[in-house]
């Protein structure tokens, strides 16, 4: 029989500690997917633009780059921070900056390749006619390229994100006390591991399903426009 | 003779290997509206777009309005400011409505007041003559419709020359009047313009001289009556046959 009380009597515990990070240990799910999604998005654009400059001292590094971090596992990246990095850095990196790094590194190869392929998708024509108008490289790119690209890529990103979050379980192999970690936690010393996982995979899906909801009303917005 | 408005001299342009236009001396006066024809591939398009600089050449000089745009230093946003382009596709920015799509660059280029570039767009609509369309996007405008848009757009950075490549290819037959309307209208201004159009009743009517391009040449130059009742090369005659006989 399904016991809830083991979530009931652990609840706080479970979502403030694991969901939102606010207790007493580094971590936190929301508090990890949340910048790790921003920041990421915001240097996916830089390395996205990167990949499609003429400069090739830009462009070949961008493209070194998103090669490389979607050619090996993010777990390894995260193990990277973790034992390789404070010793070249020689500094102590604490659990919730390594997972932040970590993850914004890694997703930035993934959305920048979404940016590229969303500026890629607007057809020269576009560009032509605001080069014609005598608008700039860069205020061509920015009011008519990009508003284009971003309304192309809000699947892809959307997709992005959901994996993004989901993956952030994977920062509890270092101690980062997440919504997984602090299951494992409760239940190492319930042992109700049912119940427990039961309802982490309940607030993971209602978190997904949320965003892909927004993703669909937004997409329907912007295709009226 | 007063300055030409545009000259050619001597311009040769390469795709990669690909000599696209070969030798090419041509000046189009102040007010004056030529048409260009020739066969698909000809170098038509790449002429034009060599008169606003979207397309480098490789040797020769093309001199705008009295300014080389094919020197190293030359202000490429001034010349674009004084040459309007219309594409054949129209290239209308999807995510803006038809006033937004005609204020972009006097807003973002010459950075003049909102209500005084919107009362220019909301004119400029009027004179191509869909002023009830200023709030639709362009998926919900005709393609004669979209392409009206795309004159005003032009217009509206008051150029001095308009450039047109083939402006109703892409138009169902019973559009292709309005938009010959609104550009005959333009020519009657006084407007500078380089058309390229099959359109050969447009032709006879507007346009001052005829080029006829084949492989990357100027073939044939002339006045409309005389291309038309007596092409010189055998080129521009079977041309002619082709294209009048439908
Ligand atoms: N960006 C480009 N890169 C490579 N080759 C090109 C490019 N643009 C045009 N060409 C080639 O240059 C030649 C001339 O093209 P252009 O578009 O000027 O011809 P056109 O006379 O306008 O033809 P059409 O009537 O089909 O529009 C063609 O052989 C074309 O394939
Ligand atoms: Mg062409």
């Amino acid at each position: 029989m399904l016991d809830l009380s083991v979530i009931v009597n652990n609840f706080t515990f479970l979502v403030v500690q694991g969901l939102l990070g606010l207790g007493g240990f580094a971590g936190g799910t929301l508090r990890l997917a949340l910048p790790a999604i921003g920041l990421g998005f915001l240097l996916g654009i830089f390395i996205g633009l990167a990949r499609l400059t003429r400069m090739a001292w830009i462009r070949v590094p961008a493209t070194l780059y998103v090669e490389f971090f979607r050619g090996v596992p993010l777990v390894m990246v995260i193990f990277w921070m973790w034992f390789i990095m404070p010793q070249l850095l020689r500094l102590p990196i604490p659990e919730y900056g390594v997972a932040l790094t970590a993850f914004v590194i890694f997703e930035a190869a993934y959305f920048g390749e979404i940016v590229r392929a969303g500026i890629q998708s607007v057809p020269r024509g576009q560009v032509e006619a605001a080069t014609g108008l005598g608008l700039s490289g860069a205020q061509a790119m920015a009011y008519v390229v990009l508003p284009q690209a971003l309304r192309n890529m809000v699947p892809s990103i959307v997709t992005q994100m959901i994996v993004l979050f989901k993956d952030t379980s994977l920062a509890s192999i270092i101690g980062y006390v997440d919504l997984t970690k602090a299951a494992q936690i409760v239940n190492n010393r319930e042992i109700r591991p049912f119940e427990l996982y039961l309802f982490i995979a309940v607030v993971y899906w209602i978190f997904t399903y949320s965003m892909s909801r927004a993703a669909r009303r937004l997409e329907q917005r912007v295709a009226q426009a | 003779m007063a300055e030409p408005a545009i000259a050619f001299r001597l311009v040769n342009k390469f795709f990669g290997r690909l000599h696209v236009l070969k030798d090419i001396d041509l000046t189009v006066a102040p007010g004056e509206v030529v048409v260009v024809c020739g066969p698909s591939g000809s170098g038509k398009s790449t002429l034009i777009r060599c008169v606003n600089a979207l397309e480098r050449v490789q040797s020769g000089e093309i001199v705008v309005l009295g300014e080389s745009v094919t020197s190293a230093g030359a202000n490429l946003t001034r010349l674009r400011t004084q040459v309007g382009m219309v594409f054949q596709s129209f290239n209308l920015f999807p995510h803006m409505t038809a006033l937004q799509n005609i204020m972009l660059a006097p807003l973002k280029v010459r950075r003049l007041a909102r209500a005084e570039v919107e009362k220019t767009a909301r004119a400029l609509l009027e004179r191509v003559g869909i002023p009830d369309k200023a709030d639709n996007y362009p998926a919900n405008l005709s393609g004669g419709q979209q392409q009206r848009v795309a004159i005003a757009r032009a217009l509206a950075m008051h150029p001095k020359i308009m450039l047109f490549d083939e402006p109703t290819s892409a138009l169902d037959p019973e559009m292709i009047n309005e938009v010959l309307e609104v550009m005959t209208d333009l020519a009657r201004d006084g407007m500078t313009m380089m058309v390229v159009t099959h359109e050969m009743g447009f032709a006879r009517r507007v346009a001052r001289r005829i080029v006829f391009m084949d492989g990357g040449v100027v073939v044939e130059e002339a006045a409309p009556e005389a291309f038309f009742a007596s092409p010189t090369s055998d080129r521009a005659r079977q041309f002619l046959s082709k294209i009048l006989s439908h």
